[in-house]
This record gives structure tokens, sequence and C-alpha cells, in this order.
């Protein structure tokens, strides 16, 4: 609560409100894992479930699936790069890595947007089966949060732009930093049980 | 879409018909009585936008005794209607919606905000800290919370209650057998009050491991503060489920998706195992913090340090942990196989342990101790026992095969009551009248705390007693009549009659808090009790910064010796400092009435206009990821007068224990 400002520490960890937010973000991650962890069980359980429509190998394009995987996982690295430039208190570079971050999200949505239209053009939209179901559910979910990741990581941006480097921007962008690595990490997993799983099966 | 308007308003029940009248009698009389005394300012200021942790917690109590007045009608309802066999009283549609009612507001919005409430009061005095880690986030879960709670009470004058059960099992709580909108209202509700029960968990967790005191290592914090640190563990991570298997609840209820029902491939099991990976959990939510409510309240009023203070920490943690092992023991008869069953047969049991090394630890914290018998100590003391009940019929339940007997019958209905009554009601009001002085700095009667209390605990065994031995002879649960032949009349007519006392009883407590309100005296101690955590260390109400020094702390029990050996009692000039408190917030507020009304409009499957208000939700996120407001210092001189006013009349106030 106290205003005491510890500059030996990074910026973002300056201030002990600072800490606590970043502390909360961490066990909200952890709900976060918990709220997939769930998904992918529900997948888990109704991945077979056809009801006579299409299974995976009919709808899947690998290829597609591919260039999304690049696109986010590059989209993580360059997060990491603004962050560090973050550390060396380089707003410029900040901003503009951010920048590309999100672009680079941006690209992954609009492919998955274009996944999902070609599905529903083959006839599997979420009421066609139970394992089509748990499958938009996933993939929505975690591509909600993408979304979600980029309007957020927009007004950090704003604010940046706004009032330079301080700690509580600092802060606002380490956390949405932590977001989207989370992001990253259930595509990882979206990507190995779901897809890879799916074609092999 | 979904409802004709002629079905909006429910007609035709004189029942209903005289709610929705008094409703809106109530709603009237409210407003013009607020706008009479001219306190809508006071009422906007001092309360609806605070941010302080005990304001916020004083919210969640009263918000909680009305729900309980709302679910024990339920229950009175459902007790009227099966004191007789073949009654008609209520029909079997609205006896469904009324047990279903009846469970989710005691469970979800009775149990869970009194024991956040008392949370909220008490956790930040108890680890001398002066608010929460997120004040303004506490404020957002309570109107969640609200919302929520508003949005499902509605459901009964509007468009429907739901009538699956507050289990909601599918395929019954789906499209297809529940066609109205009534089930929509506990997918949609529960969800967002459920999203304000998670800030919750993570804001206790951050302050807990972050704003402790000096010196108050996690081994000396007081047990009420550990129970709350280990419930929000679990609230983190139990939540999340329920949140998804509500979301897919309405996916399938709303938009023809196929995870639970049976056509499609869905599986309706699936429902049942994702609402007691939750459910499960939730049961020890509620109970957690109300064994800390019953180590404080007893290790106080045995004036004795709390027996076995490790085994009782490692005995929570057990606890929790198990408490995510042992779902399928809701469903044993559903199929699962003797090698499953028989797993979580063992988990389950295996609760007894720890519980039962909480319960002598209790009993030996009493032993030799020079107990006084308040209000408060007499439902720690009336908890042993009937617990105690609660707890071996638990373990009879447990048995995967002989639940096959007990299975849906009143058996178990018997149980769950003796478990969550004594564990949970009982709890709140041993911290209620406990806590109440520290809240609002006069006490409750004790001589009518008395009357409540006997009334209540006598009502409450007569009522839960019989229901033993009519699930033993086949009576099972939700069935809304019985024949004559069966031979349940009697004992039937027995649970009625406790249910009545039970009423008065809490017509009682009712009461109390009037009579006190009223005549209670107002020169008290602000350490009534002869307590030992720090929360009494400092005045009553407690100012709004808590502290103007923060305590520091060398053991357990830590007031205890500070008054023992009288220091860090006084509060010398020089060490008054400035202090930095958050400002009031309307968002949190905004926040709340906008979620209940995208909800309200979701639940009439209103897509296009729930569309619309959600963009006020994420116009309010806007608004706060731009807000810089850094709160305010509160000055020297403010600091000095405050303190001065109430340590001041120390020493000199009426004695109100023994």
């Amino acid at each position: 609560m106290s205003a005491k400002v510890d500059t030996s520490l990074p910026l973002e960890y300056q201030t002990e409100q600072d800490r606590m937010n970043i502390l909360g973000f961490w066990v909200f991650l952890g709900a976060e894992i918990v709220l997939f962890a769930t998904l992918f069980g529900v997948y888990g359980v109704l991945y077979e479930r056809y009801a006579g429509g299409p299974t995976h190998k009919d709808i899947f394009v690998i290829k597609d699936v591919m260039i999304q995987t690049v696109l986010l996982l590059t989209s993580s690295f360059t997060m990491g790069i603004a962050i560090f430039e973050m550390r060396r208190h380089n707003l410029k570079g900040l901003i503009t890595w951010l920048v590309i971050t999100l672009a680079l999200g941006a690209g992954f949505l609009f492919m998955e947007i274009n996944e999902f239209i070609h599905y529903a053009h083959e006839g599997a939209t979420m009421q066609t089966s139970a394992f089509l179901s748990s499958l938009f559910v996933l993939l929505g979910t975690h591509g909600a949060h993408v979304t979600l990741g980029i309007g957020w990581a927009t007004m950090v941006i704003i604010q940046l732009l706004k009032r330079g480097l301080t700690p509580t921007t600092a802060r606002k962008t380490f956390i949405i930093g932590l977001y989207w690595h989370f992001l990253d990490v259930v595509w990882i997993f979206i990507f190995t049980f779901v897809y890879l799983k799916g074609l092999v099966a | 879409m979904g409802i004709k308007w002629d079905e909006f308003f429910i007609t035709g029940d004189p029942l209903i018909l005289g709610s929705q009248i008094a409703i809106l009698l109530t709603m009237i009389g409210a407003v013009a009585a607020i706008t009479y005394l001219k306190k809508w300012k006071y009422l906007w200021t001092e309360w609806l936008t605070t941010v302080d942790h005990k304001k916020i917690g004083i919210m969640y109590i009263i918000s909680a005794v009305l729900m309980f007045f709302r679910g024990g009608m339920d229950g009175l309802l459902m007790k009227a209607q099966t004191a007789r066999p073949e009654m008609e009283f209520l029909n079997s549609q609205h006896y469904n919606e009324i047990f279903t009612t009846h469970g989710v507001i005691m469970i979800l919005f009775m149990a869970m905000p009194f024991l956040i409430g008392l949370m909220n009061v008490v956790i930040p005095l108890q680890i001398g800290a002066r608010d929460v880690a997120f004040p303004q986030l506490n404020a957002l879960s309570f109107w969640l919370f609200f919302s929520g709670a508003m949005l499902f009470n509605i459901s009964f004058v509007i468009g429907g209650s739901p009538d699956a059960g507050w289990t909601s099992y599918f395929p019954l709580a789906g499209k297809e057998f529940s066609p109205g909108i009534g089930n929509n209202f506990y997918a949609v509700a529960l969800q967002i009050a459920g999203i304000g029960t998670l800030m919750t968990g993570i804001n206790f967790i951050v302050t807990i491991l972050k704003m402790r005191t000096k010196g108050m290592t996690l081994m000396k914090m007081p047990m009420f503060t550990w129970t709350t640190f280990v419930t929000s563990i679990l609230i983190v991570a139990a939540f999340p489920i329920f949140t998804v298997a509500l979301a897919l609840m309405t996916f399938d209820r709303l938009y023809g998706t196929h995870f639970f029902t049976v056509s499609g491939g869905g599986m309706d099991m699936l429902w049942a195992n994702l609402f007691w990976l939750w459910g499960h959990p939730e049961v020890y939510i509620v109970a957690l913090p109300a064994f800390g409510i019953f180590s404080e309240v007893i290790a106080t009023f045995s004036r004795k340090s709390l027996f076995g203070y490790k085994s009782m920490v490692f005995s929570i943690l057990g606890i929790a942990l198990l408490s995510m092992v042992v779902w399928v023991h809701h469903f044993y008869t559903m199929g699962s196989g003797p090698a499953v069953n028989s797993f979580f047969s063992i988990t389950t049991m295996a609760i007894a342990i720890p519980t039962g090394v909480k319960m002598f630890n209790w009993l030996f914290t009493m032993r030799k101790g020079r107990i006084k018998i308040t209000s408060a100590m007499l439902w720690a003391l009336a908890f042993v026992p009937c617990f105690v009940i609660g707890g071996v019929t638990g373990v009879m339940l447990a048995m995967g095969a002989a639940d096959y007997q007990y299975h849906n019958t009143l058996f178990l209905v018997a149980h769950f009551h003796y478990v969550l009554i004594p564990g949970v009601v009982f709890a709140v009001f041993a911290g209620l009248y406990y806590w109440w002085p520290k809240m609002f700095g006069f006490m409750l009667n004790e001589k009518i705390g008395k009357w409540h209390f006997w009334l209540f605990v006598i009502g409450f065994n007569v009522t839960f007693m019989p229901m033993f031995f009519l699930g033993l002879n086949g009576a099972v649960r939700r069935a809304y009549t019985y024949s004559a032949e069966s031979g349940f009349a009697p004992l039937f007519m027995l649970s009625a009659i406790g249910s009545i006392i039970l009423a008065a009883g809490f017509a009682v407590f009712c009461y109390n808090i009037y009579w006190s309100i009223r005549y209670a005296d107002r020169n008290i101690s602000s350490d009534p009790w002869d307590a030992r955590t720090l929360e009494w260390s400092t005045a009553s109400p407690v100012q709004f910064y808590n502290f103007a020094k923060l305590p520091e702390v060398k053991s357990l029990d830590p007031f205890w010796h500070m008054k023992k050996k009288n220091e860090g009692l006084t509060l010398f000039d020089s060490e008054i400092e400035e202090i930095h408190m958050p400002s009031n917030s309307w968002l949190p507020i905004y926040m709340g009435v906008i979620f209940g009304i995208a909800g309200f409009l979701l639940v009439f499957e209103w897509h296009i206009a729930a569309a619309v208000a959600a963009i006020g939700i994420f116009a309010g996120l806007i608004i706060r990821s731009f807000d810089y407001n850094e709160g305010f210092h509160v000055k020297k001189d403010e600091i000095h007068r405050i303190e001065n006013a109430w340590r001041k009349t120390e020493g000199e106030v009426h004695d109100h224990v023994s």
C-alpha cells in the first residue's frame, strides 16, 4: 500500500502494489490453467464421438494449422523481445515489438477464423456432434483469449504512448506479456493433443 | 425467441402473486424511505462505491441474511407440503422449483457470502493489514455476487424458476426436458456470481501471502486466516471447473451443442462429473472457514491457545487435497464399477481422519480451559456433537456398496444438513456474535442470543433427525408427496414441526439484531471478549485505516501476549505517519449492474440485446485500465484525532463478558 519505490529492482517490481498485482496475475493464470485443463478434459472425453459427422481427418488442414502455429509461437518470441526492450528502458523498441507481436496475433486470428469458416463449409459446426462441440469450444476459448489479449495490449500501448515507461505502465506491460506467453503454451497443447493426435489417430 | 410475452411474468399462482406484490411494495417502500431520509448520497458514498473491506464484508453479510430468509422460506414451504400425505399445498412443478432454489440459494448465496463477508471483515485485521491486496477488485467481487444473486432470485417472478435440482443433472436440465428458460437463470446467474467468487479467492491468496504484518510468519497466522487461505486456494482450483461446466450448459441450452445431451454423441455423465469436481471442493470451501471461526471462538472462550496448532494446519491442507479426489461418491449408483467406487470410498473415508484430528483438537483446547459460555461459544459447543452425527453418517454413505441403499433418500438429505448446518450455519452465527462488536461497536444481546441458539439448535435436530429414519425406511428425496399407506406421515409431521421451531430461532436472531441496534450499550471495550488476535487490538467499530501503526507479531495469539506483557499497545505521537488509502469507485457497482443486465438478456435468449449490453462490460474494463487514481493520504492530524477518540475511553468501559 505504501508508495515506497525500490529502484534496485526492475521497473515493474519496484512498488509493493505492483509486486502484488503480478503475483495476483500468476494466481489468475493458475485459475486459467484449471479452466483450460477442464476444456481439454471435456475434449478428451468427447473427441471420438463423431455422431456420424465429419472426423478429424475430414476437416483438418495441417498446412494452415502449421502457419497458425508458427505465427503464434513467433509472436511469443517477439513478446519476449518487447519485455527485453522494456528492461533496457527503450520505449520505442518496446512499442515496436509489441505492435509486431499483436500483428502476428492478428494474423493467427485471421487464420483461425478462416479455419472455422472452412469447417462450416464442410458441414462441421458446433451443433453437428459432441466431438465438434468440444473442438469449437476449446479452440474458440483460446481464440477469444487471443482477441481479448490484442484489445488489452492495445490499451496498454496507448498508455505507454501517453505516459511513457513508469512502474505502473511497466507492470501492465509485463502482465500482458505473461498472459501472451500463457496463450502460447495453451496453443502448444492444442496443436499436439488436438491437431497432431487427431491426424495420427 | 425463447419466451412468449404473456409468459414473462409468472401469473396464476396466488403464492407468487403475493410475492410479486410484496417485492414491489418493498422496493417502493425502500426507495421512498431513502428519499425521505435524504440518504441517497450517504448510501452512494459510504456503501455502494466503497472499497473498504469492512464495509464490503458487512454488505456481504446483509445479503447473506436476506438470502437466508429467502432460502429458509423455500425450506418451510417444502416442509409444509410434506407435513401430511397427499397434500395439495404445492403442485409438483412448484415443489421442484422450490427445492432447486432452496439448494442453490443456501449454498451459493447464503453460506458463501456469509463466510466471505466474515473473511472480508476479519482477515486484513487479523494479519495486521490496512485492506486486502486489491480493494477495488474486492468491491467488484461483491457486486458480481450480488448481481448473480439478484438475477437468480427474480427468476421466480419473471420467467420461471429453475426446476432441475441444485445439481441440475442432464439430461433433465437440457433443453429437451426443461424447455423453459428457468434453467437459463441457473446457468447465467451462477456464472456471474462465480466470477466474483474466483476474484475473491485470488484476492485473499495474495493478501495473505503478501500483506501479513511484520513478524507474522505463516505458522503464526490465526487459524481463521489459515482456513481462509486454504479455502481461497480451493476456490482458485475448483471454480474454473464450474465456470466451464456452466458455459457448456449454456452452449447446450442456447446454441444447440452436444456436450451433455445424449443425442449427437454427448454424455450426460460428463455434467455430473464436472459438477461434482467443483461441487465437492465447494463443500470444503464453505466448511474450512467455518472450522477457522470455531477455532477462534473456542480458543478465545476457553482462554487457551488452540491445541495442536500444527496438526490443525496439516489437517486443513489434508482436507483440501482429499476434497479434490472424492467427487465420484456423489454418484456411486451410476455405474462406475466396483474398482472406481472402491477408490472413491477409500478417499472419502480418509477425509474423516483429518476432520477427526480437528475435532479432538477443539476438545483438547477446551480441556482445563476456563470456559465462558457466551452465545458464540454455545454455537461452537453445539457444533461438536451435531457435526459428528453428520460426519459419521457421511462415513456410512461413503461405503460404495452400502450407498445403493441410501442413495437419493432423505437419509442423504439429513446427512448433508447435519454437516452444513452445524458446519456452516452454526459457524457464521458464532462468528457473527463474536465479531459483531468489532464491526459495529456494540454487542448483540446475549440473552436473546441464547433464545436464538436454543430454538435454532432444537429446531434443527427435530427437523432433520427424523429424516434419517424416513430415509432408511425408503422415503426418497425431491418427491413432492407420499401416500398415507407408506407410514411416513408421523415422522414427516415431526420434521415439519421442527422446521417451525427452526424458523422461530431465525426470527429471534432477526429480533436480536433489531433490539441490539436500538438498545445495546454503545460504551463497550474494543476488546470485549478478552480475545487473542490482532483484530481486537484496534478500535470498535474499526477506523477506516484499521491500524494507526501496523502491529508487530512475535508469537501465536499476538494480542494476548501484547496484553500480558503490556507492550505495543500504546501509540506514541512520533509513530504516527501518513497513511495511504485507496479511493472509492463507481466502477464495481456499474460492472455489477451491467453484468446483471447482460445476464438477464442472455437468460431470455435475446442475443443481440445481450451483445449490446456486453459492450458495456468491455467499456467498464477499458475505463478501469485507464484509471490512474492513486488513492489518498490520511493526514497525521486526522489520525491523531481518530486515535485519541477511542484510546481515551479505554479503561472506563462496561464489562460485558461473564
